[in-house]
């Protein structure tokens, strides 16, 4: 007992000392006090708002994205770029070989990187507190779905700049038919897509016997504790709908509140409400059916998981885009519109699809990919460059129409995975 | 000078003589303020404002945020979300029991037992500290896989069904949480066990108790202001906890530190998530109120 | 380790320290107690184990993630511990913070015990009933109320904001510790320095820092490891900043590369080696501060009973 614990039993001691009276109470009551006062000062302040509204003026990129605004931009040959995890070709090392080339051709160095877990949290921790203050956001080029509410907030804030629709050559002339001037951006003035993907059904084939043609599998009690659904109002809401033989795009709220009741039966098969963390769960066999979106499972092949398999339910497939687009803080709008449309080039854009496996905004990089990069098997992916059958199958998201439209929607489809 | 019998009484070797205490002493003011001030800035400050905007109304299109005094959201999100507090209280409760049976024998040992190895066991304790906690709980997110380590070989020898699972269940979160959590319990059950005076346990002993009884009538009484310091160091954070239910959890068990996480990080919603923080933070200073009360500043003073 | 070697050193010592049972032969159940220990002291070393084990694993994937298939043993994860962009970063983003927070909690934590121990003043229960629920208050409160704070403020959150809450939530762990060790010693050496003729700052210097020395060790440490393990105040007052908690917690969403498991042990093993230092140190000081109190054949029992009758007293 002579030895000195390594924790300093005094700090335990001192942790695990109490040391109110009553008398300190009530003193503290009265410090309780003093600080409401300080809050009231605080309350007083309150938050002020956003300008939103069809009046361009008065919004932060009102000025930007004239000929004239983009004539005054030079390069800085530097560009920051954030991305989703594993988002971009990875080449020996960990390289990304699409931005070496990048750099090599045109001097810009690229700081690439993939903070973006998810379009809320991104917004809520890495747009809005930065943005409304008209501090950097840090980023020249970002990445919003356009099945989440973000991107619609950064467009009606006028948050975003203006592509320069002189520099874009390869965009006019490659892109797809899938991405241009899509019903969230008409014109694509702000956004160009960088990749689109399906959501759809992945399943286990060691567990689960195909062919699967309809959603009601994720409803099946036999898969009980086995079935992965995304914990995401957007995504979740859909399927539900979808599940009910409804269009979500043309979905009224009373088809919402079916959807939910839809959903609520399922609740106690599924084994939980997954995030990106949806394609661990897979390769663990811990799910055996699930959401999906269409690359992961794809990649999840190439990595050794061939018993994964995509479904395409007769229901419909969700089809989303995942769009870059330059907050208005951007530092570097020159090199990122250098940068974006230099991703549009078939060659450049072959390398990256043929690591990402989305649905290719690019029709001309199938060829490369099947000669060039002796991939047949992604080249003759419908899911990568989609066939007649895949475009009829496809779904598009409800936009809402503005945040009390939205509230409904995520107060009618939160609850289920909170 | 190993061993006082109250060795925390506290020493007040300056303690100025009566008449002049009334005098300004800036000398307390000057070394306490860097400390008090930062606290009161970065801590007192950020609770009321957090306390002001639970009262606040927020404009979802334009996130214009005004003062209403809306006391209202509080009972909305009491009743809201009374499932999610409700199962946070329980499974904290759970894992902090588990917790307490399971370290309770453990501390007893190292206390009595541990003789000159008592710092290697205590080293020992204090060693999955040094793994980020992260890490640790995604280890038993891979250690309890359906088809891990653990269930893989159980299930291929088909002593467990197919789709049996530990994973996504109340389960893995309650395991996580005493598990992340069982050196908060067992040291400072250690700590009140250790100071025991073995002269009470002696005497005990010399006027016939025999073992049972010296524990049941005088360890463990002198332990209980350790156990309840235990309780609350483990179900303080066990409460607001949120890693375990998200990277072990499944359906229906997600915890208030969910709601707040995705309340203020997903939808927003800072009215919702400052309601609810408030309500976490005033139930556990309920408990310490009531903790203070039951055992008085005293005897944990002169016990723990 | 075989539990029949703490056994013998428990039963060695529960003839020292219980009720004798003289004359009885140890029975089976005396080893119930330190199996069981030992069980436990394992079953918290499981996952450590796991991901030591697994930073050898060998992967051919195009994508290395942890898996449990064992493929094989390899180094290779330690030779490219860092391979992977941003984890680098993420984990000196870490260590900087972490060491910031411990310089600036331990300086301002100890002034601040100092003035708690050494002086009686107005407002001291307001300051102590701050710093109690200040280690009560759920992580979640602290993360969620400074980023409303800092929202309205419409501060920019990065590094600085880190170090700020970092820094908030250690103080109060360090001055509990500096305090509790400060009440244990007798501060009148400290008079008894200046009445020898000492300026308030030399006897700080050469009088209370020593005494106090061990106890701003231990808040430091502790602040220390309270940082760099920090994921959830962290993860509301990043802004984009990523600590290498944060960096982890995001990545195993999709799959855990190697290399986390081999920086999560070069912590793991950095911590042990400086723990079993400062172990073997403290053995070693505690056996010569013995050997001079037998040397000046002061038995140390009766300054003991002494004081005890005192602070009875005093009660």
């Amino acid at each position: 007992m002579t030895d000195e614990p390594v924790i300093d039993p005094s700090l335990l001691r001192g942790l695990t000392q109490s040391r109110f009276t009553r008398r300190d109470l009530f003193r503290y009551a009265g410090a309780a006090g003093g600080a409401l006062g300080i809050s009231a000062i605080l309350a007083a302040c309150g938050t002020k708002g956003i300008a939103t509204g069809s009046a361009a003026s008065g919004k932060p990129n009102a000025n930007m994205g004239t000929a004239a605004w983009w004539a005054q931009q030079s390069e800085h040959k530097v560009l920051d770029f954030d991305n989703w995890p594993y988002y971009m070709d990875i080449g020996p090392n960990n390289s990304h070989p699409s931005l070496d080339e990048f750099t090599k051709k045109t001097g810009i160095k690229v700081n690439y990187t993939e903070n973006i877990q998810d379009n809320p949290s991104y917004w809520t921790q890495h747009i809005l507190p930065q943005l409304r203050a008209g501090q950097s956001q840090g980023h020249d080029i970002i990445v919003l779905t356009n099945n989440d509410y973000p991107l619609g907030y950064m467009l009606n804030f006028g948050w975003a700049i203006p592509l320069d629709h002189s520099a874009m050559p390869n965009f006019d002339k490659y892109a797809s038919k899938l991405v241009t001037n899509p019903s969230w951006d008409p014109g694509n003035t702000y956004t160009m897509a960088w990749q689109s993907g399906y959501t759809l059904i992945a399943y286990n084939t060691k567990y689960v016997k195909g062919p699967i043609n309809s959603v009601d599998v994720l409803w099946d009690p036999q898969y009980k504790g086995k079935i992965g659904m995304f914990g995401n109002a957007s995504e979740l809401g859909c399927v539900g709908l979808l599940a009910l033989g409804k269009d979500p795009a043309t979905s009224t709220p009373d088809d919402w509140t079916a959807a939910a009741a839809k959903l609520q039966e399922q609740k106690p098969l599924v084994r939980s409400y997954y995030d990106q963390d949806y394609i661990k769960a897979l390769k663990a066999e811990d799910t055996w059916i699930s959401m999906a979106w269409s690359g992961d499972i794809f990649q999840a092949g190439l990595q050794g998981y061939d018993t994964l398999q995509v479904a395409i339910p007769q229901e419909g497939v969700m089809f989303w885009t995942d769009n870059m687009l330059m907050p208005y803080t951007a530092s570097n709008p020159k090199d990122a519109m250098v940068y974006m449309d230099y991703v549009y080039d078939p060659k450049v854009q072959a390398v990256i699809e043929d690591y990402n496996n989305y649905v290719c905004p690019v029709p001309s990089s199938k060829g490369i990919i099947a000669t060039d990069l002796h991939d047949p098997a992604v080249a003759n992916s419908p899911l990568v460059f989609p066939n007649s059958q895949m475009i009829a199958a496809s779904k598009n998201y409800y936009q809402w129409k503005d945040a009390q439209d939205l509230k409904t929607w995520n107060d009618t489809f939160i609850p289920i995975f909170q | 000078m190993e061993r006082h019998v109250h060795p925390d009484l506290p020493v007040e070797p300056d303690e100025p003589p009566r008449r002049a205490r009334r005098r300004f002493q800036p000398a307390p003011y000057l070394l306490g303020a860097p400390a008090i001030l930062w606290l009161a800035i970065l801590f007192i400050v950020p609770l009321f404002t957090m306390l002001s905007l639970s009262l606040q109304t927020c404009d979802p299109n334009t996130y214009a945020c005004t003062m209403t005094w809306n006391f209202g959201e509080f009972g909305n999100v009491i009743s809201r979300y009374s499932d999610q507090l409700i199962r946070s209280i329980v499974y904290a409760g759970a894992a902090t029991v588990i917790d307490l049976v399971i370290a309770f024998p453990l501390a007893y040992w190292i206390a009595f037992y541990g003789g000159r190895r008592k710092n290697f066991y205590l080293l020992m304790l204090l060693v999955p500290f040094f793994v980020s906690f992260v890490i640790r709980t995604t280890a038993w997110q891979f250690l309890l896989a359906d088809q891990g380590p653990i269930l893989g070989p159980l299930k291929s020898l088909h002593l467990l069904p197919q789709n049996y699972h530990v994973l996504a269940t109340w389960i893995a979160v309650v395991a996580g949480m005493a598990y992340n959590y069982l050196p908060f319990t067992a040291l400072p059950l250690y700590v009140a066990l250790e100071r025991i005076d073995r002269r009470v346990i002696e005497a005990a002993g010399d006027l016939y108790s025999n073992r049972t009884s010296v524990f049941m009538r005088v360890i463990f009484p002198l332990a209980i202001p350790g156990i309840f310091a235990a309780f609350l160091l483990t179900f303080v954070p066990a409460a607001g906890d949120f890693v375990n239910a998200s990277i072990l959890g499944g359906t229906n068990n997600t915890m208030i530190g969910n709601v707040i996480q995705q309340a203020f990080l997903v939808q927003n919603d800072y009215p919702a998530a400052s309601a609810l923080s408030a309500i976490l933070m005033a139930a556990m200073l309920i408990g310490i109120f009531a903790y203070s009360k039951i055992l008085g500043a005293r005897t944990i003073e002169e016990y723990v | 380790m075989s539990a029949a070697v703490p056994a013998e050193g428990g039963v060695r010592d529960l003839s020292v320290e219980m009720p004798p049972a003289r004359g009885r032969r140890r029975r089976w159940t005396s080893y119930i107690l330190p199996v069981y220990s030992w069980l436990v002291l394992i079953y918290l070393l499981i996952p450590i184990a796991f991901m030591v084990i697994y930073s050898f694993n060998q992967s051919h994937s195009r994508l290395p993630q942890v898996n449990y298939k064992w493929e094989g043993f390899t180094t290779k994860w330690y030779q490219q511990w860092n391979g992977i962009p941003g984890l680098g970063d993420a984990f000196f983003l870490s260590i900087k913070l972490a060491l910031a927070t411990t310089i600036v909690a331990a300086i301002v934590g100890t002034l601040l015990a100092l003035a708690l121990v050494k002086y009686r003043f107005r407002g001291k229960g307001g300051v102590e009933q701050t710093m109690f629920t200040n280690i009560a208050a759920p992580e979640i409160v602290l993360g969620a109320s400074l980023l409303g704070f800092f929202i309205t403020l419409n501060v920019d959150r990065g590094f600085v904001t880190l170090l700020l809450a970092h820094v908030m939530f250690s103080i109060a762990y360090v001055t509990i510790t500096v305090r509790a060790r400060l009440s244990g010693y007798d501060l009148n050496v400290e008079w008894a320095a200046q009445d020898l003729g000492a300026t308030p700052w030399v006897t700080f210097w050469k009088v209370t820092l020593p005494l106090i020395y061990p106890g701003i060790m231990a808040g430091a440490l502790l602040a220390f490891a309270l940082s760099i393990d920090d994921f959830v105040t962290s993860s509301f007052v990043a802004g984009n900043s990523t600590t290498f908690p944060l960096w982890v917690y995001a990545a195993v969403r999709v799959g855990i590369p190697p290399q986390v498991f081999v920086l999560g042990t070069v912590i793991f093993t950095a911590g042990v080696i400086v723990a079993a230092m400062n172990l073997v140190s403290q053995g070693r000081r505690k056996r010569q501060e013995e050997a001079a109190r037998k040397k000046a054949n002061e038995p140390d029992e009766s300054v003991v009973d002494v004081e005890a009758e005192f602070n009875v007293g005093v009660r």
